[in-house]
């Protein structure tokens, strides 16, 4: 008798939570698409400035497809090796979650590094946000997009040290499957960013 | 508390092979578009170009969706699929909207 009610109060914590997880990743799933729309509008705002150069440089002159391959790659594995995260923590495995989140924050920093290396030599040889409304879109952005990974590694190290405190809790397990779905997200983006400024952009 | 399992919608369908799949599909749907522009700019129509980058992105973005967001037409992602048709249809109304409004304005003002 008592062992049975435990089991069914078990039962109902379990379904409990799993309908609040449910809820909070939806309510975020939510919360990507309105930042879906916003990367819309710049996106929309890029596509009317890009012709706007202003006798300054262009695309073709600025960009370096090769280095931009190069982040694609990083923050297309990124995201794969973040969901072998998901699946090392689907199988309870603490120090397999902790070595993929490791591996995709390096990944996401190699990224970041990267475009910040591109910014820095932009801005320095005076193509800055300030030389045309090309180059302020593109700034705009690229640069709200980087912003966003960069939160997102914060977002990695914050996790990596709830795994090794907390464990893989149940409010730790909902965390890392939002942030899994913002990492997702933003390689979403970036495959409009590569398409439409980068490719778009040099020819 | 601790070391519970939630079996999620989604996340709980996830498996290795998903992850593979999407990421060899995503290296393919890169490497045509970068391909084009780095080695055929020069053999290849512009307006050909840019349709298969066009393409490429669109497809990538689905392939990514379905492999590493799990969406699908299953009913446990009926309310993601909604939101993300209504996102879709937003985004098409301001973005398609607002090329409209300033290339006309823009053919106007010449």
């Amino acid at each position: 008798m008592m062992s049975a009610a435990l089991t069914r109060d078990t039962d109902q914590t379990a379904a409990h939570h799993a309908q609040a997880v449910s809820n909070s990743v939806f309510g975020f799933w939510v919360y990507v698409m309105s930042d879906a729309i916003l990367f819309a509008i710049l996106f929309a705002t890029f596509a009317v400035l890009r012709h706007n150069y202003a006798g300054g440089p262009t695309g073709a002159t600025l960009f370096d497809l090769p280095k931009v391959f190069g982040e694609t790659l990083l923050l297309l594995t990124s995201s794969v090796t973040y969901g072998l995260a998901v699946l090392a923590m689907n199988r309870k495995n603490r120090i397999q979650v902790l070595g993929w989140l490791l591996i995709t924050f390096l990944l996401g920093l190699g990224f970041i590094g990267m475009e910040v290396s591109e910014f820095q030599r932009m801005i320095l040889t005076g193509a800055g946000p300030d030389r045309s409304g090309f180059l302020s879109a593109f700034f705009t952005l690229v640069g709200t997009h980087g912003l966003h990974v960069s939160f997102g590694l914060i977002g990695m190290l914050v996790m990596m040290v709830q795994v090794m405190h907390k464990g893989l809790t149940v409010p730790v397990q909902s965390r890392l499957i939002r942030l899994s779905m913002f990492w997702h997200f933003l390689d979403i983006v970036w495959i409009g960013v590569f398409s439409v400024v980068y490719l778009m952009g040099v020819m | 508390m601790a070391h519970e399992s939630i079996d999620l919608p989604g996340v709980s369908h996830a498996r290795l092979r998903t992850y593979v799949v999407g990421f060899a599909l995503s290296i393919v749907l890169t490497i045509i578009p970068f391909g084009l522009v780095v080695f055929g700019l020069d053999r290849f129509p512009h307006t050909a170009i840019l349709t298969v980058i066009a393409l490429a992105a669109i497809v990538q973005i689905v392939v990514q969706l379905h492999y590493f967001l799990h969406l699908d037409r299953t009913s446990d992602q009926s309310w993601n699929l909604l939101a993300i048709v209504f996102t879709v249809l937003i985004i098409a109304i301001m973005l398609l909207g607002t090329l409209w409004i300033m290339f006309d304005l823009h053919a106007r003002m010449m």
